[in-house]
């Protein structure tokens, strides 16, 4: 054996997968702990309508990525459907039709989104294109007269925006005003207004239509802001006050005069928007993210998978520390068990069945199984069909033990079902046979040593806070192998063989 | 907890890992432990090396062998039933006598026919065997036991396990069966285990259930100071084990015949380390000296003589 090569495989593995870790954590920024905060939301828009046996067709607007929000997932729930999106230059549309339909109908559109971190405004080189307004006539002159007054009023573009929404905006407006805004104006037409109003200026200007993100909320109301292009950037202006902000959780929807939702053949059409705190933990959202940033590293991560596929994985991914915990305990502790991963699978079925209910079950499986045996002993059978026959009366237990424990209304009592029984025969058969042959003491020391080593495999493949350190970083496997592989060349003392030698020390003190 | 771990090291035992990691994976390559774990195929070597073993009458190897059983056990008035994968004594059957279809066990117990049908069946099925792969029955010669050796246990054989590393004796003791082992030459059992001192073949102190002992809790009889017969025989033939199959680190059982002498049993490629505490002494001093000479060819009887020299019992009181 080549000691060199033997440490230089144990110190590569551990600075692989150290460095590969220090990578994701310090540069990538992936989490250390599971819940960190994220602003991470989904969205809903319920689309409502009654069809009248003629072609249908809902042209809805959707959200798209921007410079400070990532749409991470989207779905367009729509049975019977034609679906196509496209892209304009301000927004994203989905286009929802069918050719004969009848009655109430639900279309679903379901996103989430994820603010970027990113807080200041994309720079755009070119100036966007201006609409020239609409005004003719009395309307125009109107408008030219608010203008010059706003412009002689104002030193720079925030002062006179400002003055303009004010004025749109006040309670007993002058009659230029009133003209161009009309009887009762929405909050959406005043801002259309002041758009076509700078529009006159050379300014360009747009509506932005959104939602704010906020903690579970129905039927959320869409909040509109005015957008003022200036020096490179679109500045975002209240509607009311004319303040240059915008509220921090404001979720920009879609842009422009395009109303949220247009429809051909329909009655009664409504929209519902919703907003819910996502509970998709953070990683996922990095991830999801990344993978928009960083396409190629993140291809071959865990996330990648389907979501039950990972599920299964934050599972296997706890094997390794199980079998890792298994070494310590047989190689430095000296435990005694049956089988050699034996306890690492009991402890896997502790999961379902949690700690309490698992011990139980077993002892309970256990004993039974090994009373069978010992009856069988009498019968003198072969091996294999003994073996066998062990199994299939540990299947009937546990299903009399679900069925009972159900009629008694104890659900705990179902989980019984995923310990793998064949696992259990082995180890009623091994716990037999050293029964018989080293005195039920060792056999019941073994069967306790068994117990204990999937205990505290358990205790320690349950910590949530490994679980989501492995997934996040499986790298660190490769500690966990050069670790495992350096204490394949322990040659030092069991904790137990001390025991067992005591007489030792005492002769040599 | 350090402090014990320490003053245990001082002595130079020799712990599970260290002898699995340093000793066994180091000198025996796995690809010889057939020689060893098939008993059949270590009887043969034996035989054709001139080490004594006991006789085979006969073997099972299929389930339908077992129906010509009476024709080949009619000749004998006893023998015993082993497996050939066996491991430490498990599934070995002892029949002192017969009265026609009934059988007699070392215990007295009388068995039928179909008992012991079902027993070589058993071993067949591999129940007693490493893995519990399909195994034999090996059917062979019933050991007497030495007189000597016989006075030192309660019913079954005593038998003489020494220590073989890189073809020298490092380390014995004699394992002699209680009341409580059940007939059965296995400490766990709670057979009692006497150091010999390598030198001269003498007992040392013997240990039973962890304590030491002066005499045989059954018999009464000393169990110190007693003389091996045979001894220098028992250690050649021990040692020229390691020209037999070429492992590095084995066990050797043997076991003192009234009329036939020593006859070796059982090799043992992965032996216990229960010796150290019938000896008293850590193997590990010794096995270090031997690593130190390995490199010079010696012959079998130098060998012998190297170890008598320097694993003695006043030799090893100079270690501490």
């Amino acid at each position: 054996m080549n000691r060199r090569h033997f440490y230089l495989l144990v110190t590569g593995l551990t600075l692989a997968g150290l460095g590969l870790f220090l990578f994701k954590f310090l540069v990538l920024g992936f989490p250390l702990t599971p819940y960190e905060r994220a602003d991470v939301w989904d969205l809903e828009a319920r689309i409502t309508f009654e069809a009248k046996k003629k072609p249908v067709k809902i042209s809805f607007l959707v959200p798209r990525n921007s410079q400070m929000v990532t749409v991470v997932n989207e779905n367009f729930i729509s049975r019977g459907y034609g679906l196509i999106t496209r892209t304009d230059l301000n927004n994203r549309q989905a286009v929802w039709s069918t050719r004969k339909t009848e009655g109430p109908q639900n279309l679903y559109y379901r996103a989430t989104v994820q603010a970027t971190g990113v807080k200041t405004p994309q720079t755009i080189k070119k100036p966007p294109e201006i609409l020239p307004p609409a005004f003719e006539g009395v309307f125009l002159e109107s408008a030219n007269i608010i203008l010059s007054e706003m412009i002689a009023q104002s030193a720079d573009l925030d002062i006179m925006v400002g003055a303009l929404l004010n004025r749109l905006n006040m309670k007993r407006a002058d009659d230029h005003v009133l003209l161009l805004l009309g009887k009762k104006p929405s909050p959406e037409k005043k801002l259309q207004v002041a758009v076509d109003l700078l529009g006159l200026n050379k300014t360009p200007a747009r509506i932005a239509h959104g939602v704010r993100l906020r903690e579970q909320a129905r039927d959320v109301p869409i909040i509109h802001w005015l957008q003022v292009f200036d020096n490179e950037v679109w500045r975002d202006y209240h509607p009311e006050t004319g303040e240059p902000t915008i509220p921090s959780d404001y979720f920009l929807w879609w842009y422009g005069e395009s109303p949220l939702i247009q429809s051909k053949g329909v009655d009664k059409l409504h929209v519902n928007l919703s907003v819910t705190l996502s509970i998709d933990s953070a990683i996922n959202a990095l991830v999801e993210r990344g993978q928009i940033l960083t396409p190629k590293l993140l291809a071959f991560s865990l996330f990648s998978l389907p979501i039950h596929v990972q599920s299964t994985y934050r599972i296997l991914l706890m094997i390794p520390i199980g079998a890792l915990l298994l070494v310590i305990l047989r190689n430095v502790v000296g435990i005694k068990a049956f089988g050699t991963f034996t306890p690492v699978l009991i402890a896997l079925a502790f999961r379902e069945t949690q700690l309490i209910w698992g011990i139980f079950f077993f002892s309970i499986m256990v004993s039974f199984g090994l009373s069978v045996r010992f009856y069988l002993e009498h019968l003198k059978l072969l091996l294999v069909p003994r073996l066998a026959s062990v199994l299939i009366s540990v299947v009937i237990l546990m299903a009399a033990f679900s069925v009972v424990s159900h009629q008694l209304g104890l659900d705990r009592g179902l989980s019984v079902a995923i310990f793998p029984m064949v696992i259990l025969t082995m180890t009623i058969e091994r716990m037999s046979i050293v029964w018989e042959e080293r005195g039920a003491s060792e056999a019941i020391q073994q069967g306790f040593g068994s117990l204990l080593v999937a205990a505290a495999a358990y205790t320690v493949m349950n910590i949530a806070y490994l679980e989501h350190l492995l997934f996040v970083f499986p790298e660190l496997l490769l500690v966990f192998l050069a670790t495992t592989i350096l204490l394949g060349r322990y040659n030092g003392y069991r904790l137990t063989e001390l025991i067992r030698f005591k007489v030792f020390a005492q002769d040599a003190s | 907890m350090f402090g014990l771990y320490k003053k245990i090291a001082q002595t130079g035992l020799l712990g599970i890992n260290r002898r699995n990691a340093d000793y066994i994976l180091t000198y025996n390559p796995r690809h010889l432990y057939p020689l060893v774990d098939d008993k059949l195929l270590t009887k043969r070597l034996a035989m054709e090396a001139g080490l004594g073993v006991p006789k085979l009458y006969g073997s099972v190897e299929i389930v339908r062998q077992v129906r010509d059983l009476p024709e080949l056990l009619a000749q004998y008035q006893d023998f015993v039933v082993k497996p050939a994968h066996g491991n430490g004594g498990e599934g070995i059957l002892i029949i002192t006598g017969r009265n026609k279809r009934l059988y007699r066990r070392h215990n007295g117990v009388l068995i039928t026919e179909e008992a012991l049908f079902h027993h070589v069946t058993n071993i067949l099925s591999g129940m007693y065997s490493l893995g519990g792969h399909p195994d034999k029955a090996l059917i062979e010669y019933r050991i007497q036991a030495d007189p000597l050796l016989e006075s030192l246990s309660y019913q079954g054989v005593p038998d003489i396990r020494i220590i073989v590393f890189l073809g020298f004796p490092v380390m014995s003791m004699v394992r002699l069966p209680t009341r409580m082992s059940n007939g059965k030459a296995n400490l766990h059992q709670g057979a009692i285990g006497a150091g010999i001192d390598i030198a001269t073949g003498t007992t040392l102190q013997a240990v039973w259930m962890n304590d030491i002992i002066t005499e045989h809790p059954d018999t009464g009889n000393g169990v110190f100071g007693v003389q091996i017969p045979y001894w220098d025989t028992l250690l050649y033939q021990a040692a020229s084990c390691y020209e037999l199959t070429g492992l590095g680190y084995q066990g050797i059982d043997i076991v003192l015949d009234r009329e036939k002498g020593p006859l070796i049993l059982e090799l043992n490629a992965r032996p216990g380390l229960n010796i150290q505490i019938a000896n008293k002494v850590g193997l590990l001093p010794r096995l270090r000296r031997v690593e130190a000479e390995a490199h010079k060819k010696m012959e079998i009887k130098e060998r012998v003589a190297f170890a008598k020299m320097h694993f003695g019992a006043t030799e090893h009181s100079i270690h501490h």
